[in-house]
C-alpha cells in the first residue's frame, strides 16, 4: 500500500497529530515502505486461526467491588499543565 | 577491589560482611557516571542525593544486622518506570519534566527489598527503537566502541551495566528491547513471561507485549533481581497469580545436574534470515557446541511464521501505540503548547512539538492499521498470525526445553547507519519479537565478541513461566564460555 502525504495528513488528523511539513514527504516514503512490507500479511493462511489480542494467560479478572481511599485531587492535579481549583482547565471546545 | 565492577551477589557479600558500606558503593558509581556519562549518555537523571540517603538507610539496617538479596544495592531504572519525586521522562519531550506521584510496582519492590536507585536510563523515546538513537533528549553510545549504538531501546539500562556506571539495571522488552541491547554491550538480559512482572507504574508502548526484566552483569545477578521483581500485582488485571520460584536454586541445579536431559530447538527459518552476519553465525554455533558439551541434546524444530513475524509486529505494537499515546495530550500531565485558542488544535500542537518522528511515524502506522476499512486487513489479520505464532512455539516445546538463536543478525551497527530507514532496523528484530507475541520467556547471555571488538550474545527462548531453564542454561553456557567477567576499556 502507498500512501501520500494527503493521506499522512488525513491520519494525522485522526491521531490528533500535526505533521511538521518538511516531514510530510519524509513520511509518506517511509511509512509506504513500511506498509509495503506489512502487505505481506495478505499471503498468510490466517483460515481457522482465531484472533489473539493478548499474551495473558487469563481471560478476565473479578474482584470485590471495594471503597478505598483516593489519593484526593492535589496529587491527581499534581501534573496538570494548567488547573483551576480541582479542575483540569483546557482552551475552548465548542466556538 | 574497584566496587564500580561489582557483580549483586559480590556486592551484598562485601557489604555483609562489613567491609564497605552502600554508600561507598554509591559514591563509587557516582563518581564512574560523573566522569564517563557525558561521553556514554546512558542516563537521563541521576539521583545521587536520594541514592545517598536510601544507601545510608540500608547501611543503618546492616549494622543492625539485617540481610536481604538487595539490600545497599545501586540500581538504574529504565526511565520508562514510574518513580515517586523523581521525574520520569520516557526519554521524550512530552514528559520533560513530569514528577511521578507514585512508584510503579517493581520500584516500589526494589526499595522495600532495600536496593539504592541510582537514576534513571535513556532509552528510545517510549521504548520505540532498536538503538536509542530515538531519544529525544541524547544518543548513548556502545561502551565498547563508542561509534556504535548500545541496541535499544533500553540501551542506556545495557550500557550503564557493561561500562560500570550501576551495579545492575531493570529494563524493558516489547519486541527485544532488553535482550537486544544485552547482548550488544556484552551483559546478561530477561525478558520474563508475560504476566510474570507487574506492569504497574510502567509508561505502556504496547501493552500486550510490554514486560520488565533485568539486565545484569551475570546470570545469577538476573535470578537474584528477578526474584526481587516477580509477583501477582492486583494493580495490573494481566499480572499472573502463579507460584514464583527461587530464581537462584537454577543455578545450583545446574552445579548440581549440568544440562544432562536438556532439549534445545534450533528453528530451521532462523538459519535462513537474510543478512546474517558472519561472526554472530560463528559465535552462535559455537554456543551450540558448548551446550552439546554440556549435555544438551539438539533437536530440530519448525517456526512457520517466522516470515510473518515482523510485519504482524509491526502492525499490533503500533497499534496499541496509537491507543496507549492518545492519553499525551496535554490536559492531565506533560508538555501542553498553550498558545491554541481551540482544544483539537491544542491536542495536536502539543503531540507534535512533545513527540519524535519515530513515535508519530508508529502513532501515524497504528493509526491506519485501525482505521476502518483496514482494521480486519491489518490488525485483525496480524492478531491471527499471533496465534498461529503462539501455536508454532507450543508445538516445538513438545520437542525440546529451549529454543536457541542470534539475539540479532549483526553486532551493534554504527550510529546513524539506519537512522532514515526504520524498515531496516524493524527487520533486525526478527529473532526476539516473537517470544513478546506469544508471550514467553527469553535470555542473552554473552557467546563471543566480533573480530572488531563488539559484543555478541546467545537467545535462548522457553515455555511460559519457565525461566528457571533458561536461567540454568544461560547458567551453564556463562561458566562453559570463557569470556565471563570481561570489560569494557573505560
Amino acid at each position: 500500500m502507498k500512501i501520500t502525504q494527503k493521506d499522512v495528513e488525513y491520519i494525522a488528523h485522526l491521531a490528533r497529530l500535526e505533521v511538521d511539513e518538511t516531514l510530510l514527504g519524509k513520511f509518506a516514503e517511509q511509512i509506504s515502505t513500511i506498509l509495503q512490507y506489512i502487505d505481506k500479511l495478505k499471503d498468510a493462511d490466517v483460515s481457522g486461526a482465531p484472533l489473539m489480542s493478548g499474551a495473558a494467560l487469563q481471560s478476565n479478572v473479578f474482584r470485590e467491588d471495594v471503597v478505598q481511599n483516593s489519593p484526593g485531587p492535589d496529587v491527581t492535579l499534581a501534573n496538570a499543565p494548567q488547573r483551576h481549583e480541582d479542575f483540569y482547565t483546557v482552551p475552548m471546545v465548542v466556538g | 577491589m574497584n566496587l564500580h565492577e561489582l557483580t549483586i551477589e559480590q556486592a551484598t557479600t562485601g557489604l555483609n560482611q562489613r567491609e564497605f558500606s552502600s554508600v561507598e558503593l554509591v559514591n563509587a558509581l557516582l563518581e564512574r557516571i560523573e566522569k564517563l556519562d557525558g561521553d556514554i549518555g546512558a542516563y537521563i537523571t541521576v539521583d545521587p542525593d536520594g541514592a545517598r540517603e536510601a544507601a545510608a538507610k540500608a547501611d543503618q539496617l546492616l549494622a543492625e544486622g539485617v540481610r536481604a538479596p538487595l539490600l545497599g544495592i545501586p540500581v538504574a531504572l529504565k526511565d520508562l518506570l514510574c518513580t515517586k519525586g523523581v521525574r520520569t521522562t520516557c526519554a521524550s519531550r512530552i514528559l520533560e519534566n513530569f514528577v511521578p506521584e507514585y512508584d510503579a510496582t517493581v520500584v516500589s519492590m526494589l526499595k522495600n527489598a532495600g536496593a539504592v536507585i541510582l537514576g534513571k536510563t535513556n532509552l528510545d523515546e517510549f521504548a520505540m527503537g532498536s538503538s536509542t538513537e530515538n531519544s529525544g533528549f541524547h544518543i548513548t553510545r556502545n561502551p565498547w566502541n563508542r561509534d556504535h549504538v548500545p541496541g535499544g531501546s533500553s540501551g542506556g539500562s545495557a550500557a550503564a551495566v557493561s561500562a560500570r556506571m550501576c551495579t545492575a539495571a531493570l529494563g524493558t522488552d516489547t519486541g527485544g528491547s532488553i535482550r537486544q541491547p544485552a547482548s550488544h554491550c556484552g551483559v546478561v538480559g530477561i525478558k520474563p513471561t508475560y504476566g510474570r512482572v507487574s506492569r504497574y507504574g510502567l509508561v505502556s508502548y504496547a501493552s500486550s507485549l510490554d514486560q520488565i526484566g533485568p539486565i545484569t552483569r551475570d546470570v545469577r545477578d538476573s535470578a537474584i533481581l528477578l526474584n526481587a521483581i516477580c509477583g501477582h500485582d492486583p494493580s495490573d488485571s494481566t499480572s499472573a497469580d502463579v507460584a514464583v520460584p527461587d530464581f537462584t536454586a537454577a543455578l545450583t541445579r545446574f552445579e548440581t545436574d549440568g544440562l544432562k536431559g536438556m532439549r534445545a530447538g534450533i528453528p530451521e527459518e532462523f538459519l535462513s534470515v537474510k543478512g546474517l552476519d558472519p561472526d554472530v553465525e560463528k559465535f552462535f554455533l559455537n554456543a551450540k557446541r558448548a551446550l552439546e558439551g554440556l549435555g544438551v541434546e539438539m533437536v530440530d524444530i519448525s517456526l512457520p511464521q517466522t516470515d510473518y513475524a515482523v510485519a504482524a509486529y509491526y502492525v499490533i505494537a503500533p497499534s496499541e501505540a496509537s491507543s496507549n499515546l492518545a492519553r499525551f495530550d496535554g490536559v492531565r500531565y506533560g508538555l501542553r503548547e498553550s498558545s491554541a485558542k481551540d482544544l483539537i488544535t491544542m491536542y495536536k500542537k502539543t503531540k507534535s512539538i512533545g513527540f519524535g518522528a519515530e513515535v508519530q511515524r508508529r502513532i501515524i502506522t497504528g493509526t491506519y492499521a485501525l482505521s476502518a476499512g483496514y482494521y480486519d486487513a491489518y490488525y485483525g489479520r496480524a492478531t491471527r498470525v499471533r496465534a498461529m505464532i503462539r501455536d508454532d512455539f507450543k508445538r516445538a516445546f513438545e520437542k525440546c526445553d529451549i529454543i536457541i538463536s542470534p539475539v540479532a543478525p549483526t553486532p551493534a551497527f554504527k550510529i546513524g547507519e539506519n537512522v532514515d530507514d526504520p524498515l531496516t532496523m524493524y527487520l533486525t528484530d526478527i529473532f526476539t519479537l516473537s517470544t513478546n507475541m506469544a508471550g514467553l520467556p527469553g535470555i542473552s547471555v554473552p557467546c563471543g565478541f566480533s573480530a572488531t571488538g563488539l559484543p555478541i550474545g546467545l537467545q535462548m527462548m522457553a515455555t511460559h513461566f519457565d525461566e528457571v531453564t533458561l536461567l540454568r542454561a544461560g547458567y551453564g553456557l556463562e561458566q562453559t564460555l570463557d569470556i565471563k567477567g570481561r570489560f569494557p576499556d573505560i
